[in-house]
């Protein structure tokens, strides 16, 4: 009985020493490409490719927006075919987010908050549609599938012509109708001290 | 040994099935059973007498991938909320994500960008907090004076509390070393919608957590597993879930979440961008909408209080609409940027009633009447209603939600 329980001490030693060994092995790949972090010695740095793969935001001065070009009379098709069942024939129906129009809505008791009204930079919707739509097949588009496509939705809201080219040069200078439409935080906007 | 064993284990068989087929037969077990009870388990499930559940609506034209779901706060005691009832709201649905193949990428105005596995992460010095998260559309249907028969879990379940734990993002950020011009930073989620939100650096280096653990045990996957980012007292679209990516800039990404949503439409037009704190707000939650005071007579009302800007001071309850106004018991602990669990008794005599609460913080905030928050912001601004909510007593007893005047 006591040699039995001491072997299969043993054991346990013998398989925490392995799971030990095959934790430094694994971790050793990830170690490589220092700097690790000055006081902890965690982390890696990332390689270039694996920062291109995921480094995918836009800015509203337009880094971060790849090489590409498309013009609404493009997107007409890449819209029916991949946004239309969602947004509507002409971006006003739905039955998700509606796309179009509203002008002038935003003052008014029934505000509509649409791509042409609302949306203050034309480098987010480049960046949204990248990002997540189709929303049941996000990042299949092709960026300039998503140049066409961001084309349309601003030609539809009378922002660019049909035949204008949306590209990394251009897409930053656009200017939308509700650029100015945005203030910082006020709060708090009330008189907030009450006597118990 | 081996045989006493044996016999054991054959007899606890029996008496499981004996107690099994009893129970077959006649449904419910008596009050008090007599038989030997159920044997122990690796992970525990509550009694399946309780039905506590969160509000599924499915009558909505946005799909369930982008939804929300809401606690029931009439039915969870204390502060914490357990994480199977923690309010969810997802933009691309709830991602499945190995946490072995799991990497946080901390890039841009850094001198040193860093690839950090959870492992790594939870090597770190931890750090645990109790926070309530509440989404900035909670309460929204109320700006436009709600339903009658609306409930606490319908008007006010997209807030829940915690224990968070994690790592300071200060911490990660400084071991980045970040540059003199960093004024932002971009949090994304590893979900397929890839959410993203811009958090000012003064936040970040202040009290926000990389957050791997929820109520001592790994985050839920509709919760953000395995790394979500939490920033106390904050919106909850901000606190990204499913972290995958830190990116120190030095403007705001405006990205689609805090430009076309997230803001708050004013009357001239104008809208209100990166509202991010949650202003001082209390809702009673026993006895609300849809409860039935079965007689008069003396009953605790109890609720939940909780400011973004820290800790809750005072709690008053009105019987009468308003018009008078008596300080509650506070239940410890109290916690900043936590909700306050809060407890008053009241004799009601039968008639007529309106009760509510209203709450103070630390910072001598008073929450307001919805109807001063209308007046300045109009009924279109949707988001970070803090108003008063009240309730309406009826002579039988019924109880409905009192906001509409």
């Amino acid at each position: 009985m006591a040699i039995a329980r001491s072997g299969f001490t043993i054991c346990v030693a013998i398989a925490a020493l392995v799971l030990a060994c095959r934790a430094t092995l694994s971790a050793s790949p990830e170690r490589s490409g220092s700097p690790q972090s000055p006081t902890f010695g965690v982390g890696r740095a990332p390689t270039a490719a694996e920062l291109r793969a995921i480094d995918i935001d836009v800015a509203p001065d337009g880094r971060g927006l790849p090489s590409g070009r498309g013009t609404a009379a493009a997107g007409k098709d890449v819209y029916a075919r991949r946004c239309e069942t969602c947004h509507g024939p002409t971006g006003r129906e739905g039955p998700q987010d509606v796309l179009v129009g509203g002008l002038g809505s935003l003052s008014t008791p029934n505000p509509q908050k649409t791509v042409g009204s609302y949306w203050p930079y034309a480098t987010t919707l480049w960046d949204y549609i990248r990002r997540a739509m189709p929303f049941d097949h996000p990042g299949t588009l092709t960026t300039d599938e998503i140049y066409a496509a961001t084309a349309y939705v601003l030609f539809m809201n009378g922002i660019v012509g049909e035949h204008d080219e949306v590209n990394q040069q251009t897409l930053p200078l656009v200017t939308m109708p509700n650029r100015s439409g945005f203030v910082a935080d006020p709060r708090p906007d009330i008189p907030v001290k009450r006597k118990p | 040994m081996q045989r006493s064993r044996r016999w054991f284990l054959r007899a606890s068989a029996f008496w499981s099935s004996a107690a099994i087929a009893c129970r077959g037969r006649s449904g419910a077990p008596p009050a008090e059973p007599r038989s030997i009870g159920a044997p122990i388990s690796a992970y525990g499930a509550r009694s399946r007498f309780e039905k506590a559940a969160r509000f599924v609506n499915r009558n909505t034209k946005a799909p369930l991938e982008e939804a929300a779901s809401q606690t029931p706060l009439h039915d969870t005691f204390g502060i914490i909320t357990p994480s199977s009832l923690h309010f969810e709201r997802h933009h691309s649905g709830v991602p499945e994500i190995d946490p072995a193949a799991h990497r946080l990428t901390i890039h841009g105005l850094v001198d040193r960008p860093l690839v950090l596995t959870v492992d790594e992460l939870k090597r770190l010095p931890s750090i645990s907090r109790i926070h309530f998260l509440e989404c900035s559309g909670n309460s929204s249907s109320e700006w436009r004076g709600g339903s009658s028969g609306s409930d606490v879990q319908r008007i006010h379940g997209l807030t829940s509390c915690g224990e968070w734990t994690g790592v300071s993002a200060a911490l990660l950020l400084r071991e980045c070393g970040v540059h003199a011009d960093a004024a932002w930073v971009l949090a994304e989620g590893a979900d397929a919608g890839k959410h993203d939100r811009s958090i000012p650096m003064q936040k970040m280096m202040d009290d926000a957590l990389v957050v791997y653990g929820q109520n001592g045990e790994p985050l839920r996957p509709e919760q953000g597993y395995p790394l979500r980012l939490l920033l106390p007292g904050w919106e909850g679209n901000a606190n990204v879930k499913w972290l995958r990516r830190l990116k120190v800039t030095d403007q705001a990404a405006m990205t689609r979440e805090e430009t076309s949503k997230y803001t708050d439409l004013m009357p001239d037009g104008t809208a209100r961008q990166f509202t991010f704190v949650m202003e001082p707000k209390s809702v009673i939650t026993q006895p609300s909408g849809g409860d039935r005071l079965p007689v008069a007579g003396v009953y605790e009302v109890t609720g939940i209080a909780w400011s973004g800007r820290g800790a809750i001071a005072r709690v008053e309850i009105t019987t009468d609409g308003g018009a008078t106004w008596a300080a509650a018991d506070l239940q410890t602990p109290v916690l900043p940027r936590a909700h306050t669990r809060f407890r008053w008794l009241w004799k009601w005599d039968g008639r007529n009633a309106v009760i509510a609460s209203r709450c103070t913080d630390e910072t001598g905030y008073t929450q307001p009447p919805l109807g001063e928050l209308i007046a300045r912001r109009g009924t279109n601004s949707f988001y970070h209603n803090n108003g008063i909510q009240a309730w309406r007593v009826a002579p039988d007893g019924t109880i409905t939600n009192g906001n509409r005047a």
